[in-house]
């Protein structure tokens, strides 16, 4: 039992530091960019990326293993795993509306977003390369959230100050959130001796 | 109802997708049949159960997602009046919050479902969203008069003094941290743009001399800039207030002269010229009265510090039209004598010397005179108020 809490924490250790998605595997750029301009903005994307992350992560583990196994379709995964999320998506989001407007109000429009994104088809996709068990899935998916949310949040705070600093014109906007998103990513990579899975 | 060629290109075009997908999903389950996450590659694959359970399966997933989706969106379902939706159409979508709402949603829905809230507070959409929202909504449509920020400062760099040399963030809420900012009047202008960066409308750009310039036709009097500025120079003003001692110092005279060649220097002499008693002097500074300005802009000209500002660029001089009375009352209420006749008769008002102030055009009893800024409201209401006495009557 210790044992496979100390797995667990593993990966989300992994999932969030050392594999952290947008700055080891370079996903979800375009929503990292996109969204990193404001604080505000990035925590309501982390929180509702994370949320979103871990129920995709539950549903496509179970009906991968339970109906696609079985019936040796598994070459399937990548398209069935983008109608899971996007029907999930979209179930949450009528949902949310008629049960909490506040939160709607408040996430709602980030939802639309995150439909399409590669991080949400990744995670499922890993979850089941890796033979993951489900407890195993959800903390992956949590870890991988989490790291999403750690990078969104370090760079929004970073753009904040970008804006009054004084860029040379050429770097002014994108190209220096790119520089910035580089020297991240090599800090990042100090993290790669902190555990061996 | 098809013609039959395009009948036949439609059913060529269909057969050609259905071949091409049935090759795509043979040949991707003879190579890739069931290998990926816990399954292993076979030497030999059943290729025909492998199509019908990928089939039933998708078919299945498509099925099951699809009433899912539809129970959500019939059991979840939200009753939005349709009129908030028109309402969001017609309003002006620039998020600025001078309706006091979060957003236009928060607001559109705000003026339906309450009918407390006024039609009339999209500044930036103007009189007309205004008439569209009340069309909307059902409510009375309120005049809205449209407000301008103006920038209570002349004092650019060139005519104002510096205390020290500033070399922080060029912007002016990082430079009133130094010490109160840079300019020795610490009730002026700054100087560094932060108005013309936040207006979401474009319409403040800063001229050579380190002043914002308040470009009217896209001003909607959103007050971001008023919010904004650190100095609080900024004031969201009606559009037809166009006199303004445009100074916020509140310093001695001799001090105001010392830091800045514009400044208000708190003299009088608007007091005494005033024939309204609009202008009041007040800890050093002297304010127009809003409610009691006729925007006659006699007080422009005396000012020694050229501290008033009429922001009528061009006024126009006011002439008498053939429906003259002869009554005499322009010549008595013009303050610079222009008006001259005899009673009974035309009057001539003589071009080189008025100043079209408007005060006769608004005085004259039978609306004979016409050319100055205000005629054609002055018109207009005294139509208004002959229409109501012959509804009266």
């Amino acid at each position: 039992m210790g044992n496979e809490f100390i797995k667990l924490f593993e990966l989300i250790i992994s999932a969030s530091l050392i594999n952290n998605f947008v700055f080891t595997r370079f996903l979800g750029l375009c929503i990292f960019f996109g969204v990193s301009k404001k604080m505000e903005t990035a925590v309501g994307m982390s929180i509702t990326f994370t949320a979103v992350m871990i129920i995709s992560a539950a549903m496509s583990w179970i009906v991968f293993s339970f109906i696609m196994v079985p019936l040796e379709i598994t070459f399937l995964k990548i398209i069935v795993f983008i109608g899971v999320v996007a029907g999930l998506v979209q179930a949450s989001d009528t949902i949310m509306k008629k049960v909490s407007p506040g939160l709607y109000y408040k996430l709602g429009i980030y939802l639309a977003l995150i439909s399409t994104n590669c991080i949400i088809l990744a995670v499922p996709l890993i979850n089941v390369g890796e033979k993951y068990t489900f407890t195993q899935s959800l903390a992956f998916g949590f870890g991988s959230g989490l790291g999403f949310a750690l990078a969104l949040v370090i760079m929004a705070s970073i753009r904040e100050k970008l804006e009054l600093a004084d860029v040379p014109a050429v770097f002014k906007g994108l190209p220096m959130a790119f520089i910035s998103a580089g020297l991240i990513a090599l800090a990042f990579t100090g993290f790669s001796g902190l555990i061996k899975l | 109802m098809f013609s039959p060629i395009i009948n036949l290109k439609f059913w060529k075009s269909a057969l050609f997708l259905f071949i091409f997908f049935a090759l795509l999903l043979l040949s991707s389950s003879a190579v890739f049949a069931g290998v990926g996450g816990g399954v292993e590659a076979k030497e030999h694959v059943e290729l025909i159960p492998i199509v019908k359970f990928s089939l039933i399966f998708l078919a299945g997933i498509g099925i099951v997602f699809g009433f899912a989706l539809a129970f959500a969106a019939k059991k979840f379902a939200v009753k939005t009046d349709p009129r908030v939706e028109q309402v969001m159409d017609v309003l002006a979508h620039a998020h600025c919050g001078a309706c006091g709402y979060a957003g236009c949603e928060q607001y559109a829905e705000a003026v339906v479902n309450k009918p407390e809230v006024p039609s009339n507070l999209c500044t930036p959409g103007g009189s007309r969203t205004a008439e569209a929202v009340a069309r909307i909504t059902g409510k009375a449509a309120a005049a809205v008069e449209p407000n301008f920020a103006r920038i209570m400062c002349q004092g650019g760099w060139s005519r104002s003094v510096k205390r020290f040399k500033y070399e922080g963030v060029q912007d002016c809420r990082a430079a009133i941290l130094a010490g109160g900012g840079d300019k020795a009047c610490k009730y002026g202008c700054l100087g560094y743009g932060t108005c013309s960066r936040v207006c979401p409308f474009g319409a403040i750009t800063m001229s050579a001399d380190h002043l914002p310039v308040v470009d009217i036709v896209k001003c909607t009097g959103c007050r971001k800039c008023e919010a904004a500025c650190p100095t609080k120079v900024i004031e969201v003003l009606p559009a037809s207030r166009q006199v303004l001692v445009t100074c916020h110092s509140k310093d001695k005279g001799g001090d105001t002269r010392k830091n800045c060649q514009v400044g208000c220097i708190a003299c009088g002499k608007c007091v005494k010229i005033c024939p309204f008693d609009a202008p009041s002097l007040n800890n050093n500074l002297s304010r127009i009265d809003l409610n009691k300005c006729k925007v006659c802009s006699l007080c422009v000209a005396p000012c020694p510090t050229n501290a008033i500002t009429d922001f009528i660029p061009h006024r126009s001089k006011a002439f008498v039209m053939d429906n003259c009375i002869g009554c005499h009352t322009c010549a008595k209420v013009c303050p610079v004598n222009a008006p001259s006749g005899e009673q009974k008769k035309k009057h001539i008002i003589d071009k080189d010397t008025c100043i079209g102030c408007g005060i006769c055009t608004a005085k004259c009893p039978v609306q004979a005179i016409d050319g100055t800024f205000n005629a054609q409201e002055v018109f207009a209401a005294a139509a208004a108020k002959k229409a109501k006495r012959a509804e009266a009557a």
